[in-house]
């Protein structure tokens, strides 16, 4: 179940492997019979090709952001393209721009209203770290402090191509990891909060 | 002693001159809600525009400078400094909202950022950051702490409750109020809502499918690049311009540049000027084209939305050639531009114009001709022009209602004054006289572009400019028509290396602060329409 | 014409002639139609979201789905075994049996209307002699659907999707009725046949389609019933109430996983249910094309399988509902009524009496 047994995504076309092979390892540690493996697989193939973003966008990567869903980059020829306005309905959340202080809950919130299994893109250098307004005054220094982030990817914006390259890497994230009988992603995210106690709230 | 001087002195003896870009009146706080009534109404004057209003901080004590504009007169521009009465914790100014409504916001956030207190506005809350936020930011004292205002992850709480202050026996007193009737059926739209645009949120009390009022609720990409500013010197904060209006980065940031230029008294080489402006008016197109997509998408017709990025991605292309990027691009710096063009803009350019009238006609054809876009645009969102004068509703919006305001004519800068263009003017007053103007402009700006595409003279793109870049102490201010209207920067330099004031007077604010006006006594389904053809970005708002 | 009746009956003989009893054949018989009957829904429902996709692609110079699968064929295939692990949110502060009832009835709704359809001759269920009218009825049942899960999921936007649902649902049913009315008065004129139910619909129209039969007034009707039926299915430019730009996802906002799914589902089919109606009451069912006079050319149509005309007939007709999607804004909801109250219906009962003065007069052929 490592990053080679990605047929379609070759392990020589992308860069950040050993993050994947990393994870895959923890993944292994947990074990699983093969029967759930295979069955894995299948899920896994439709879970990877189905993303659909929730429309989230704070500023200038939400306008990249509809550049990719333009013919030019077209993502809709990868299944990206179901982009829904309820994050009930989402499968992963794409941070694109800055946060703010007032933002922050809200952000959670929808984080929170999101359903299992959700993933999170920190999308852009103000998502990341807080880019060029780090240093303010009411500025998050990256979403990474309120959520459990599982792609980023760096730019002011980010070019299409970034984004793509981010999903696909997400999309490998999710082929390595058990849907069944794994390491249970509610638990990590469980985790995640344990450890941002101070940050937690009384959101729920 | 100029003309305007002496009008001046005639209505308010007391005033006190001082002379720069424009001139400067220091008004007493007690006479100032007196006096600029007299600037408004008195004919001779005609003071119906307030251009800006900007909160100051000089240590001893708080203020604020208007900057406002006569349209009668010749477009003049006239500075006002008042002096906030009370001590710094209790500072108070009386409130303009009564004679101009777009000092409605603009005073909201003094407030919020200085904790200067209205006498008479009538709603004072925060504008930019959390109602439970200690301490005002743009103070020149304020504490920083991460402690004091720790990342809050409780929601907020909705803030209806509001409170206005009036002035008894020289107290300030505080009256409460409330936003909203008690029977109100409020609904939030926002700030994560495919159709603002951003992070903008609204609350709208209903009733069945109509709104009878709007509550703004901004702040939610409010990132405090005035305060940043003070902290940089001059070269270090011309990157922010690029990210507030991103969709008018270079008009923007030809305006700080201007601002500074003019400040230092730099000459721009002429190829410099010619480059800046062929990219201002290439980055009006592409905005006005995401401003046809988003339009039409936020109507319903996603199609033609498509149509729009696919010609807005050549403006793009040819964007990224000489400047390397495909947004924020950095490219105005002091004194000119960054990096010459590429070998192939000229060709690029051409082709653009060559193909756009064709792809013009086909969005009318696709779209605004569409019996039902016209439908859902025609007659929706009222602005009157004496309103959209008002509240200061510069750009295609404002020409919408029929107002002249087009700063390219009025205070023409660069080369603007040499190019032969028109400013478009619509009277329908509605949504689809601003969405036309948008349409019409495109063409305006291709006009702009065919006479400079040939004729771009050689030469230097950058004057010299010294090492380390300080102002001389004073005030500046400067306007630029960006693609949503007057943008201003003002900068209060103290002769430092850093500025001791930067402010950015966004179009984008004001064009919100008509949201409640246009969108009273319309449907849900408007509130949409007139927030896509009032087209704001909501990072601009904010800043 | 080839009739699947005998294959069915034959079916039925060779299941008695094991010795079964009547009850119990007739037990097997519908578990094997259900099972049918649910598959069928699956995978045209399936084909439509692909459709569809690729379609709103091609008008938007894009490619569409193109990396899953060949042509994208297995995109909607991953898109559904996402959709089937997705966790199911239930809300505090709603009304929890309700909130979980809505899809369902959405769903019932419309497999009970994909079943009243006959595909072919003798390709049917149930060949009821009030066929057209039974289902216009089942088709009411979803807005209850649509209204139940706009008011069990406790938030305004669903709230108001749902109203706005209802009203455009309830006002647009009437000239869909009366649409289809005007032609039921056309097959009337036809003493041999019940003009409501469906397989003699389709048979009267053997020599020529109803739409050319009763040329300007069933055009009229073909016309309203196309508006009509746009706006029944919730698709634009009549789509307010799951507005996006408006009310994010309307009455669907809250629902997560397969629930969406059925709505997501439903609508879809609701898409090919009133195009397949469409095929069978103006463009002959699964009548080929016959032109009077070419016998040559209508042989060669004779060829082509009934099945086939069917679904061509009402593919062609949801390209052009998915078209009018992808082309014109949306309408408001004042607009819409308006529309609706103001000009469809008076127009449709003037088509309806204008059929009846045709029929009358014998001006049809």
């Amino acid at each position: 179940m490592g990053i080679d047994s990605i047929k379609s995504m070759k392990r020589e076309d992308f860069k950040n492997n050993e993050y994947i092979d990393k994870l895959v390892e923890e993944l292994n540690a947990t074990g699983a019979n093969v029967v759930v493996g295979k069955f894995d697989e299948l899920i896994n193939w439709g879970r990877a090709n189905s993303l659909w973003p929730l429309c989230f966008g704070t500023s200038c990567c939400a306008i990249e952001f509809m550049s990719l869903g333009a013919a030019r980059y077209d993502m809709a020829r990868f299944g990206f393209e179901v982009a829904r306005n309820s994050p009930r309905q989402a499968d992963y959340i794409m941070v694109q721009g800055t946060i703010v202080h007032r933002m922050a809950p809200v952000l959670r919130r929808l984080y929170e209203q999101l359903a299992e299994p959700k993933y999170v893109i920190a999308c852009g250098g103000c998502a990341v770290s807080g880019g060029p307004f780090k240093n303010s005054y009411c500025v998050l220094p990256g979403v990474d402090k309120i959520l459990p982030v599982d792609v980023y990817v760096p730019g002011c914006p980010p070019r299409p191509e970034a984004m793509f390259y981010g999903l696909m890497q997400l999309q490998r994230k999710i082929k390595v990891e058990k849907f069944f009988g794994g390491a249970n992603r509610k638990e990590k995210i469980e985790e995640f909060f344990a450890e941002h106690p101070e940050e937690k709230g009384q959101i729920g | 002693m100029s003309q305007l001087q002496e009008n001046i002195k005639k209505i308010y003896p007391a005033a006190e001159f001082e002379e720069g870009e424009c001139l400067l009146v220091t008004v007493k706080e007690a006479d100032w809600h007196d006096f600029a009534g007299k600037l408004k109404n008195d004919p001779k004057l005609g003071f119906d525009v307030l251009t800006a209003v900007v909160g100051m901080d000089w240590k001893e004590e708080l203020g604020v400078v208007y900057y406002l504009t006569s349209t009668t007169h010749d477009w003049e521009m006239l500075a006002v400094k008042v002096t906030a009465s009370g001590d710094r914790d209790n500072a108070y100014i009386h409130s303009v909202t009564d004679l101009w409504k777009v000092a409605n916001f603009q005073e909201r956030e003094v407030y919020d950022m200085y904790g200067i207190k209205f006498i008479d506005h009538p709603d004072m809350r925060r504008f930019f950051l959390r109602n439970d936020w200690v301490g005002h930011p743009l103070r020149k004292d304020y504490d920083a702490n991460p402690e004091l205002n720790p990342i809050r992850m409780e929601d907020e709480i909705n803030e209806d409750d509001t409170r206005s202050y009036k002035l008894e026996n020289g107290k300030v007193k505080e009256v409460p109020g409330k936003v909203f009737e008690e029977n109100d059926y409020v609904v939030n739209i926002g700030p994560q809502h495919p159709s603002t645009h951003g992070v903008m949120r609204f609350r709208a009390a209903i009733d069945g499918e109509k709104v009878n009022k709007v509550d703004v609720v901004s702040g939610y990409i409010h990132r405090g690049i005035e305060k940043l500013c003070e902290g940089m010197t001059y070269p270090q904060i011309l990157h922010f311009t690029d990210r507030m209006d991103y969709m008018s980065a270079h008009q923007n940031r030809h305006c700080l540049c201007m601002c500074i230029e003019k400040a230092l008294g730099i000459e721009v080489p002429r190829r410099a000027e010619v480059i800046r402006v062929m990219m201002d008016e290439l980055m009006r197109i592409s905005s006005h084209l995401l401003s046809f997509g988003c339009t039409a998408m936020d109507l319903g017709a996603t199609t033609a939305f498509f149509y729009g990025f696919r010609e807005r991605e050549m403006v793009l292309d040819i964007f990224e050639k000489t400047c390397g990027a495909r947004m924020s691009m950095n490219y105005n710096v002091i004194g000119g531009v960054i990096a010459d063009l590429h070998p192939d803009f000229c060709k690029d350019v051409k082709h653009l114009l060559e193909i756009m009238p064709d792809r013009l006609k086909e969005y009318h054809k696709v779209f605004s001709g569409n019996i039902i876009a016209r439908n859902r645009l025609v007659g929706v969102g009222h602005l009157s022009k004496e309103d959209a004068i008002n509240y200061d509703i510069t750009g295609p919006s404002g020409r919408g209602s029929n107002w002249s305001n087009d700063t390219r004519k009025k205070h023409p800068y660069s080369i603007y004054s040499e190019l032969d263009f028109d400013e478009v003017l619509l009277d329908g007053c509605d949504s689809y006289s601003r969405y036309m103007v948008r349409m019409k402009e495109i063409e305006q700006s291709c006009r702009i572009l065919e006479q400079l595409v040939d004729n771009i003279p050689e030469g230097d793109i950058r004057a010299q400019v010294p090492k380390l870049i300080k102002l001389p102490a004073g005030r500046w201010y400067q306007q630029v028509e960006a693609s949503r209207g007057a943008f201003g920067v003002y900068i209060e330099s103290d002769g430092s290396k850093n500025p001791y004031r930067v402010h950015f007077q966004s179009p984008c604010f004001n064009l919100v602060g008509v949201m409640d006006l246009t969108c009273s006594g319309y449907m849900i389904a408007d509130l949409i329409t007139i927030g896509a053809a009032l087209d704001f970005v909501i990072p601009d708002i904010d800043r | 014409m080839f009739d699947f009746g005998k294959w069915t009956a034959c079916f039925n003989d060779w299941l008695l002639g094991l010795g079964m009893a009547d009850w119990l054949a007739v037990l097997i018989e519908c578990v094997i139609i259900g099972v049918l009957i649910l598959l069928t829904y699956t995978v045209l429902a399936l084909f439509y979201i692909l459709y569809e996709r690729k379609l709103c692609a091609y008008f938007q110079c894009r490619l569409g789905p193109m990396r899953v699968g060949p042509w994208g064929l297995l995109q909607v295939f991953a898109d559904m075994f996402k959709i089937l692990i997705k966790e199911l949110i239930c809300l505090k502060g709603t009304d929890r049996f309700l909130f979980k009832l809505a899809p369902y009835l959405v769903i019932t709704a419309s497999v009970v209307m994909l079943a009243c359809l006959p595909w072919g001759n003798g390709l049917q269920i149930i060949d009821w002699n009030i066929g057209i009218f039974f289902v216009l009825a089942v088709s009411s049942v979803g807005v209850l659907g649509i209204l139940l899960a706009g008011w069990a999921s406790n938030n305004k936007y669903t709230l108001i999707g749902a109203m706005r649902s209802g009203a455009q649902m309830i006002s647009y049913e009437i000239s869909l009725g009366l649409a289809l009315m005007a032609i039921v008065v056309l097959a009337g004129s036809n003493p041999d046949i019940h003009p409501m139910k469906i397989s003699d619909l389709v048979t009267a129209q053997t020599d020529a389609w109803f739409l050319f039969k009763g040329h300007v007034p069933a055009i009229i009707a073909f016309l309203i019933y196309i508006v009509a039926a746009t706006a029944e299915t919730n698709r634009g430019p009549f789509d307010l109430p799951e507005a996006e730009h408006e009310l994010t996802a309307g009455y669907h906002t809250e629902y997560s996983g397969i629930h969406f799914g059925f709505f997501y589902l439903a609508e879809y089919l609701n898409l090919f249910i009133v195009s397949g109606i469409a095929s069978l009451m103006f463009l002959g069912g699964w009548m080929p094309l016959h032109i009077p006079g070419w016998d040559g050319f209508n042989d060669i149509m004779n060829y082509i399988p009934g099945i086939v005309w069917f679904l061509a007939k009402a593919f062609f007709i949801s390209y052009v509902i998915i078209w009018f999607k992808w082309t014109f804004p949306r309408v408001r909801i004042d607009q819409l009524i308006a529309f609706e109250w103001k000009y469809l219906m008076p127009f449709a009962l003037a088509n309806l009496l204008l059929m009846a003065v045709f029929v009358a007069f014998g001006w049809h052929f």
